[in-house]
């Protein structure tokens, strides 16, 4: 859970010890496991908007892209800068036929706070980063309620965003276990 | 790569999230704007994806029916008793059905009757649920030579699915009748009123501005109408179903959460949507459908 080797490598410190050689199959290596988490994100967005025949899909896209976006900052930010995950926003606004913007905003706030709490939070236990996260995910379903009827100029139902945020909490236990397997691993730049 | 000093690339890491932030709002305005932008991304992004969930659906199909067979084994003999209750009855109304097709043919051949023009379609499959929590709509896969435009009809085997809303070079998005957009005049079949389908995003859409003395019945069926040329008369959306609250809503006859093909049908109507979807007078369509009810 500790990101410093790449937070040095990215500012250029070197740290003493036997290296392997840095050559071009090992920089392809390490970047493709660098840009894993956003693309796999961006995958698993996509697979969720194919026919899978669920009865929730858009809100289970909603939610895991909240929770995605939640781990990879709080765990590993440097691979889930804020411009990917402004793409990442993109990307789900226009799959969902949401308002542009919406789904931009709430995961960048999302990112953001994280980003600042982070400190804290990565110190803590399992139970309560998904306490903070549930009551992130409830702000963020609220926040995409009040956007989207805003930006579309009619009062909308609450009930389908809070499902998300309701959804994004129950689904994070699950997200968390295979994103700190793959995080431990293949999105590990230190293991190519 | 530039080579920059530590503060300032940390000042610069420290920038990018507000500015993006910024961008974000930048984009809400924009798509408020012009919405033919978030349009053309969408068309793009879909032209795009469809052939792969094309590709996708296929193996899906499979494993859905695979799951659904083992469900229905375990139903098989409850079916079978409901099915030769079903059949028997189906049976007597065809009988009722032939008689009364024979005395129609009888009667409009007496009546010199116009036949209503045949309408073309096409048949596309359904490869994405491209709806959002907002929002009820589909995604199609279309050959690169469609000739599919904007305000076209989409039914399934049962009854109206639709309209299409966006156009793109091998995709073609159709909007639910479910959708909070959607707005659809439809009658009453008992009393022949005229009323709005109001999509809710919920399952059932509700029945809205139905005159005065005119109560939609439970179960009643509810047809399209031809008023302002969208869409032609006749054309089977659902039964009438009172809510909890004891609103009208109308259960659609179409399955709209498991659609997996529909037909798109041009009926040539070019109204509502006509500004740029049309070449014929939206008035003249509108005039002519409603002549033909008057005739009926």
């Amino acid at each position: 859970m500790d990101d410093r080797p790449i937070a040095e490598a990215s500012r250029g410190i070197r740290r003493p010890g036997i290296r392997p050689r840095p050559s071009l199959w090992r920089q392809l290596d390490m970047s493709a496991r660098f840009s894993f988490p956003a693309l796999s994100t961006a995958l698993l967005l996509l697979l969720l908007a194919a026919p899978l025949g669920l009865d929730c899909q858009a809100a289970l896209q909603g939610a895991v892209a909240l929770g995605c976006v939640f781990f990879r900052s709080v765990y590993r930010p440097s691979s889930m800068p804020p411009l990917a995950v402004f793409l990442l926003g993109v990307l789900a606004d226009l799959l969902s036929a949401a308002p542009l913007g919406v789904a931009v905003l709430i995961l960048l706030l999302l990112h953001g706070t994280a980003m600042r709490w982070r400190r804290v939070l990565a110190r803590q236990g399992f139970i309560p980063v998904w306490l903070v996260f549930s009551a992130l995910a409830l702000a963020a379903a609220l926040l995409q309620w009040l956007l989207t009827a805003a930006l579309t100029f009619r009062l909308l139902p609450p009930g389908p965003a809070l499902f998300i945020g309701v959804l994004a909490t129950g689904l994070y236990p699950l997200l968390a276990v295979a994103l700190i397997r793959a995080h431990q691993t293949l999105a590990e730049p230190d293991h190519a | 790569m530039i080579r920059l000093s530590i503060p300032v690339r940390q000042a610069l890491a420290r920038l990018t999230l507000p500015v993006l932030i910024a961008v974000a709002f930048g984009l809400m305005l924009l798509g408020k704007a012009d919405t033919l932008l978030a349009e053309r991304a969408r068309i793009a992004l879909s032209d795009a994806l469809a052939p792969i969930y094309a590709v996708m659906a296929q193996p899906l199909d499979h494993v859905q029916l695979l799951l659904r067979n083992g469900r229905r084994v375990l139903s098989v003999f409850e079916d079978n008793a409901r099915l030769r209750q079903e059949n028997e009855r189906l049976r007597h109304w065809q009988s009722v059905a032939l008689a009364l097709d024979t005395e129609n043919a009888r009667l409009k051949a007496n009546l010199h009757w116009i036949p209503d023009p045949q309408a073309h379609y096409v048949t596309a499959r359904v490869v994405a649920d491209a709806g959002g929590v907002y929002a009820r709509s589909v995604l199609l896969a279309a050959g690169p030579n469609h000739h599919i435009t904007k305000g076209q009809i989409a039914l399934d085997d049962r009854g109206l699915v639709g309209r299409v809303t966006e156009v793109g070079s091998r995709s073609v998005r159709v909007l639910l009748i479910t959708d909070l957009n959607s707005r659809i005049p439809v009658t009453l079949e008992g009393s022949g009123a005229r009323a709005m389908l109001m999509g809710t995003n919920g399952p059932r859409p509700r029945l809205m501005h139905w005159p005065e003395g005119v109560h939609p019945m439970e179960g009643e069926r509810v047809v399209t109408s031809a008023e302002a040329g969208a869409f032609p008369p006749g054309l089977i959306v659902g039964t009438v179903h009172y809510s909890a609250t004891n609103i009208p809503e109308v259960q659609p006859a179409a399955r709209l959460d498991r659609l997996e093909i529909v037909r798109i049908f041009d009926y040539g109507l070019r109204g509502v949507l006509s500004p740029e979807a049309g070449d014929g007078p939206p008035a003249w369509h509108a005039r002519h459908d409603r002549r033909q009810i008057n005739g009926r």
